[in-house]
Parts: C-alpha cells; structure tokens; sequence
C-alpha cells in the first residue's frame, strides 16, 4: 500500500495563561492511501489536535514543530480556478510562528487562494503560511511542481473535514443545497446550475429522504443526524482524498450513529477515500476501522491492526481502556454490588 | 495586578485613566486646596486667565475664582454622574431580571413600564421630575436614573432569558433554592457582564445630562456645577469667552475620559472572556 | 408490603409548535421500587428527559400523575414542594452545565444543607468535607473553583450535592455519557456503592444500553414518547421484542465484530 502523508516528529503546543501546554508529542505516524485509521483516546488525548495539523486547521497561536508530507499523485484538480499566487503575507506573527517550526513542511501552497470560501477549512489560507516555515521558504508553485513529485494538500479538496456538532460547522443563514454547492463551485470550477446538480446527487449520496427539498432546507429544519449527512455531502463534494471525521457521531444517538457509520464506510469504500476516524469509543472505532491509533496525553501510545489492538493489545493502557469499555457482552456491574451488600 | 496591567495595554485606556485620575484629584483635593465657599467673592470682576498668578483662572462675573469653581464643580459632575448611573444600572438590573426570570404576566407588565419610560426623551423626563419636586442632588440623581435605567433593564431581561434555561437553573430548582434566590444570586450575577459594559456610556450621559440640567437653572442652587458655570458665562460670552469655554473643556475632557476608560475595561474583559 | 416509590401513570406532555400538537410524552406508566435502578432507554427525541424533567417537576405535564413517597407529587408546590425536593434529586449530563459558572464546590454543597436545614452554619464545613468524602473526593478540594476540577471529579461532586439532603431516589440524566471512559466506570461504581449503603433508587437515563445493562435492574424502552417494551434489564437487552429495541441493540458498538461489514 502506498503512504497518503506521513507525520514526522510532530509536536503542537497551545499556549495558555502565559504557558505551553504540549498537545501533541514527537507523532510518527503514516496513513496509507485508501485505508481506515481510527484514531482514539480520551479527553485531552491530542486525537482532535492531529486532526486539525493534518487538515491545517490549527489556531494561529499554536507552536508546532515537526512534518507532515503528503503523496498526492495527481496533479492539482483540473477544475481549480485561477493559478494560485504566492500567499500574501497577512499575519505579522507568521514569520516568528514559523521560526518555531523544526522542519518546515513541504510546500503547502495554492491554498490561499482568493476562491477558497469554503466553510470547511476558513483557517486554510493562515494555516499554509504558517507551515511553510517563514516567508523566506516560500517559493513559486510552478518551481515546486516541477522539482518535486508531491503536491500540496487543500482543505476542502483534498481533505474533507466532518466536525462533532453539524450545527456549528453549518451556516445556519444559508440554504444546505448553496453550501453544498459551493464547495463543489469552489473546488471543481463548476458553474453554479451544475453544482446544484452536484449537490442535489450529494444528498441522495448521503441518503437524506427527500433531496430536492433538503436543497433548499435550512439547516434549523433538519434534525441532527440529517445535519451530520448534509455536513458529510459538503465534506465529500470535491471528491477529497483523505476524509476526516472528528468525533462525527458523539453528539447523535446509538441508531443515528450505526446510520452515519455505516454512510461513512459506504462513501469511503465507493471513492476510495482514505479515512481518518476520530473517537473516544472504542468500540465504535474497531466497527470501521482496519488500523487503530491509541492516543493518551499527547503520546502515540499503541498502533496496529484492530483485530491486533482488540484481541492481543500490547500496551497496558489500550488493556485498560478495552476493560473500561461497557459492551452488551461485559458481565453486569450490578450484580457485585449486590453481593457485596 | 495582572488584570490592571491588561487594562493598561492599550493606550485609549491610558488617556482614559489618566484623565479619570486627573478628575478624582481634583475632586478629593478641591477642599484642600480651596478652602471655604468656592462660591465666595475672590477678586475682582471678569479678570482673564493667567493674569494674576492667586487667580490662575481668572474671575467670573461676580469675581469668584474661576479655578476653584472648576475644582469643586468637578465634585459634583462625578458625584451625579456616579450616583445616577449606579442608580440606573441597579434598578435595570433588578427589573430585568425580574421580567426576565419570571416571564409571564409580571414579565409584561415590567416591560410595558420600561416601554413607556423609553418612549419619553430621557432629558425630558428629568427636566419635568426635576421641575415638579425641585432641585436638590438627590432628585437631580433620581431625575437622571429614571431615564437612564431601561436600557440596561432590556440588556439584563435578554442576558437572564438565556441563563434560566441552563442546567445549572434546574439545578439550582432541583435543590429545592427559592426562586428570588436563584434569580439574584445564580442568574443576575452571570447575566451582569452585559449590562457593565453600557456603564461608561451611562456616567458619560448622566454627567452631560447633569450639566444640562444645571445649564437651565435645575441644577442644585447651592453647590458649584460645570453647568451652571457654563450658563453664567454665557451672559458675557463675547467680552470672557474663557467663562464658559474653560468649563466646556473640562465637560469635554471628562465624558471623554469616562469613554476611553470604559471601552477599555470593556476590552479587557472580553480578552479574559475569549482565554477561559 | 411496602408501597412503590414512585408512581407514575399515565405521563403526558404535548408541544404546541406552528399550529401542530406534538407529543414528547405520551401514557407513560412506570414504578420505581426503593433501591431500584430503573433505566429509560431510547433514541434522541424518545421523550427521556422530557419525563426526567416531568419527574422532577422541571416542567408541568398536560396529563397524568405521579405519587411519589405515597403523596400526589403535582399537588405540591411553593414550600411544600422545594422541601420535597430533597428527597427528589438529579445528577445532569455536563457537569460543567450543572453548576453556576461562579461557584465552588463548598459553595455547591453549602447551599444543599443551608437550604434543607440540613446542618447549621458552624456544622456546614465538616458536613462538606464528609459528603466529599463519600464521593470519593479529597477535603482539600472545598475552595476549588468548579471550572478547575477535572469532568470525573464534578460529576463526583453532582453526585455529591445530589446525595447531601438524603434522597431516596436520583435521576440521572445521561450522567455517564459526557465522561471519559475509564472514569465512567469509577462513577458508576460509586453510584453503585451508594445504592448498596443508602437503598437510593435511580432513575438511569441513558442511550447507551451497554450501561443500561450493567447498571439498571429494569428498563424501559421508550419510542417516540410511548413506551415500546419493559422488564428486566439483562432479559429485554438480549432479547428485544419492539422494533426499536431491536434497532437499539443492533445499532450498539460492538468490540467484536459479529456482523460483516
């Protein structure tokens, strides 16, 4: 199997009340093209940190050292609008933020183009300046592309991003079918009638009853696992590569969550999709996933294959959250506390 | 201390500080610096500024020292700017809260109040309070907050609607807490940040209102107001213009020192707001 | 024999939306036994907290009633009601959200005893340092500020607050979900412990049949604001008669998968 992107040495700290709070410690980490990695842990793990630095959503004021290379074969989309220029310097802090980065990372660039409006990555455009280490490193895109054999990811094209709460990451003003459209007008270069099309085959992608009014629904008349699919179409629109999804059922209940499980691994097997599950459940992540990455205060703790990580874990702590799982085949507590009374 | 020194970043909130400083100085020093009535005759008539270093300011009309007018008028500026804005910010507070916890009947009926209040021109209101009783500081305070408190009343009622459907509401009902209780001691508080953010705007209109009131003669008879100066001067605005412009600048300076120091607690507080 | 704790029979509530009538709750009937947990199981909008909320006399019902501790629990109210309520108590789902954003966790417990007469002022600080105790908490965390302790120790101190006026019977509104799991299992432990020592009765509410089952001596499946089946925890869990039961159990992760995918 050949690698999608590969994390080296990746460290990100927050900085808080004047302190550094490491979120993630020196991840070494590939994701193979095509495969479903469940990355999971606990509250404080780091699990939504890696998703953000994979996707470049990382908050401006977070100090991150270390790589992240990507293996994308093809060239950029045909249908991307005009050449990209070289990102205009916005930030004032980015060359000392960028100073902080141990290896810059490979030429993330094309990303902030003035077309980029899509909902899912606003941060896009800063996040590429800043890794691409200081303003000095910055070079041409037809420099990189004919020097190097890989090409810089896109949020939103590349990477489709599915967050915990559909009602945060939709724009409650705007119609789903535009949004929808939107990403598919901004990334593939269609016009407006064709990426309704697009959008209106999305929805019926993502099984919503009635997609024709979902087009025009607004996301308040829609209930939380329809949202989750409306922000799944608007994830998948541009036909990204690697879809993240951070916690994308943790907010919906057991029946919903099967159902956007299942679109999930439906969608990803019909388009090839790399995958990139976000959890606390263990559980759930072994339904989905063929590797599993355990997560515990920042640290790479254990990764293998599920069936490996299930059945034979070799790491006390993924023994332990395995024990703490409460499953319909655990021994009722119940009933030790009754004898023990 | 931390919290002072983010207060101080930016430099509006240093010229705000500086001058609210400046005016509370002057304030506490009036009486030591200018002993006895201010109100007494000093010197001789319509002296001009910076002739006669006892009389840095000049004399008015009646020869009293225009400086120490200044000095205890200024007294009276931050006393009723102080007091009325307290005042209104206190009974909006409460009011908007009570419509707000309570919904319902008493909900209507406190908001139909603040309506009517709101549709009348706050200067209106307390020149005609101020005519029907008669001017004393405390009716004059009086007189500004009746205008003034509806709208921190409608910013606190929004602030506690959302409030009171949160968890820790039921929770605090679960416990068994007495309704006024959870409404003063669990809501209003949480709800106040709001509602202190539109304190500089109110001192800042209760001290012009102050003066304006003093302007047409409302104002209390016995205590030196920048108002009244200003009015005084205004007889013999073309041969001592200093009569009236020396106060004005002083007004000025004072509304623009309440403004700067408010907008930057307000930013403060949103800074520590977006850190938690 | 000793009379069921809680009655509730024929539970309704109905909102009124854009001229529609719908229906959160609907006939409802249950008991609860004294030590009994009972679970209310079921998908998002199924009417669970609605009857938490109805319970707990949060929000009124349209129809029904409910005997709690051998008296009509809707004929209360005022005084006669909020001194009830310590018999009656909750733990929330986000403990975050449960406490006022301003208070600490002396203060928390402090006002559950102050309120109830419970201890005098003197008596107050080692009452609280008691209850921390029973949780499972150091003393030394009275001053603390409720936003500084971690989500497993306010949960501890919900539970705490929930305990202090010495209820016979807790809803606990998803109370688990929000935690981390290796703390899930802590609480409900202490939750457990306690029902062991004190004879509290629960009412569980939870979408995760997995605690339902580890937890719950009954359960009640609820679909829609109606009640789809009940019975014994274990029984109804392996072996759902309802179509939603059904869903519910298939829709559960499983560590092994036993279904293709």
């Amino acid at each position: 199997m050949t690698a999608l992107l590969s994390i080296r040495d990746l460290t990100v700290a927050y900085r808080r009340d004047g302190r550094e709070v490491a979120a993630l410690k020196n991840i070494n980490l590939d994701i193979a093209e095509g495969e479903r990695l469940a990355i999971i842990g606990e509250s404080g793990s780091g699990k939504s940190t890696l998703a953000l630095a994979i996707a470049g959503l990382l908050p401006a004021s977070a100090r991150i050292g270390g790589r992240i290379d990507w293996f994308l074969r093809q060239p950029l989309t045909l249908g991307a609008k005009a050449p990209p220029s070289v990102l205009p310097d916005i930030s004032p802090a980015r060359g000392e933020i960028g100073s902080f980065t141990a290896g810059p990372f490979p030429p993330t660039l094309a990303i902030g183009e003035s077309g980029n409006e899509s909902a899912i990555s606003p941060l896009a455009g800063e996040m590429s300046g800043r890794t691409e280490g200081g303003v000095t490193e910055r070079r041409p895109r037809s420099e990189t592309v004919t020097t190097e054999p890989k090409f810089a990811p896109l949020g939103g094209r590349d990477i489709g991003f599915v967050f915990q709460d559909p009602s945060a990451s939709l724009d409650p003003v705007m119609p789903v079918g535009k949004q929808i459209a939107e990403v598919a007008r901004t990334h593939l270069g269609l016009a407006w009638p064709q990426a309704y099309a697009k959008a209106g085959n999305l929805l019926e992608r993502v099984r919503l009853p009635d997609p024709d009014t979902a087009l025009r629904a607004f996301p308040h008349q829609l209930s939380g696992g329809q949202k989750q699919r409306v922000a799944i179409a608007a994830a998948i629109a541009a036909g990204p590569k690697l879809l993240i999804a951070d916690e994308a059922t943790s907010a919906l209940d057991t029946i919903v969550q099967a159902e956007i499980v299942s679109l999930i691994r439906k969608l990803v097997a019909e388009d090839g999709m790399t995958l990139l599950f976000i959890s606390h459940d263990i559980a759930l992540a072994a339904e989905l996933a063929d590797r599993i990455a355990v997560f515990r205060h920042g640290e790479l703790v254990e990764i293998g294959a599920t069936e490996q990580i299930i059945d034979a874990p070799r790491h006390a702590y993924t023994r332990a959250l395995l024990d703490a799982h409460i499953g319909l085949d655990v021994e009722p507590m119940l009933r030790r506390a009754g004898a023990s009374a | 201390m931390s919290v002072l020194r983010r207060f101080l970043r930016t430099p509006e909130a240093i010229a705000g500080a500086i001058i609210l400083a400046a005016l509370f100085a002057m304030a506490l020093s009036a009486s030591l610096l200018f002993p006895g009535d201010p109100q007494a005759i000093a010197g001789p008539a319509l002296l001009p500024p910076f002739q006669d270093w006892s009389l840095p300011l000049g004399t008015d009309r009646l020869g009293r020292d225009v400086l120490a007018e200044l000095f205890h008028g200024s007294r009276t500026s931050l006393a009723v700017g102080l007091a009325a804005a307290t005042a209104a910010l206190v009974i909006g507070a409460i009011v908007g809260t009570l419509a707000g916890f309570a919904g319902g009947l008493v909900d209507e009926v406190l908001m139909r109040i603040t309506d009517a209040f709101q549709t009348v021109p706050g200067f209106l209101l307390a020149l005609a309070f101020v005519s029907v009783v008669g001017p004393s500081l405390g009716v004059v305070v009086m007189a500004i907050a009746l205008g003034a408190w509806t709208g921190p009343a409608r910013v606190a009622r929004a602030e506690v609607l959302s409030i009171r459907e949160r968890d820790y509401v039921a929770g605090a009902r679960v416990i068994g807490m007495h309704p006024l209780e959870i409404a003063f001691r669990e809501v209003l508080p949480n709800a106040l940040p709001p509602v202190l953010a539109l304190s500089s705007v109110i001192v800042a209109a209760a001290i012009l209102t102050e003066a304006a009131l003093s302007f047409l003669g409302l104002g209390d008879p016995n205590r030196v107001t920048w108002g009244g100066m200003i009015a005084e001067g205004r007889t013999v605005l073309r041969t001592a213009p200093f009569l009236s412009i020396i106060p004005g600048v002083a007004l000025v300076l004072t509304v623009l020192g309440v403004y700067l120091a408010g907008e930057g607690v307000v930013e403060t507080t949103a800074v520590r707001r977006s850190l938690s | 024999m000793s009379s069921p704790l809680l009655t509730v029979s024929c539970l309704a509530k109905r909102y009124h939306r854009g001229g529609k009538t719908i229906a959160a709750v609907e006939d409802v009937s249950f008991v609860i036994e004294p030590g009994e947990t009972l679970a209310l199981a079921g998908p998002s909008g199924s009417g669970k907290s609605t009857i938490a909320r109805l319970v707990l006399r949060l929000i009124e019902p349209d129809a029904g009633r409910i005997q709690f501790e051998g008296d009509d629990f809707f004929a209360l109210s005022g005084s006669a009601l909020r001194a009830r309520r310590a018999r009656l108590q909750m733990v929330f789902q986000d403990p975050l959200a449960a406490f006022n954003p301003r208070a600490t966790v002396a203060r928390v417990l402090d006002d559950a005893l102050r309120i109830h007469g419970i201890a005098s002022r003197t008596e107050r600080p080692r009452r609280i340092a008691a209850l921390l105790e029973r949780v499972g908490l150091n003393a030394d965390l009275a001053p603390r500020a409720i936003h500084e302790i971690s989500g497993g120790q306010r949960q501890r101190v919900a539970i705490g607050r929930a305990i202090a006026t010495n209820p016979s019977l807790i809803v606990l509104d998803e109370a688990v979900s929000a935690l981390d799991v290796s703390v899930r299992g802590d609480i409900l432990n202490l939750l457990l412990d306690l029902q062991a020592k004190e004879r509290i009765a629960y009412l569980f509410i939870s979408h995760d049949l997995g605690v339902v089952r580890a937890i719950a001596h009954r359960v009640v499946i609820l679909d829609a604001g109606r009640i789809a089946e009940s019975g014994d925890a274990r029984a109804v869990i392996g072996a759902p008669q309802s179509a939603i039961g059904k869903a519910l159990v298939t829709a559960t992760p499983k560590l092994h998968r036993t279904t293709a995918s």
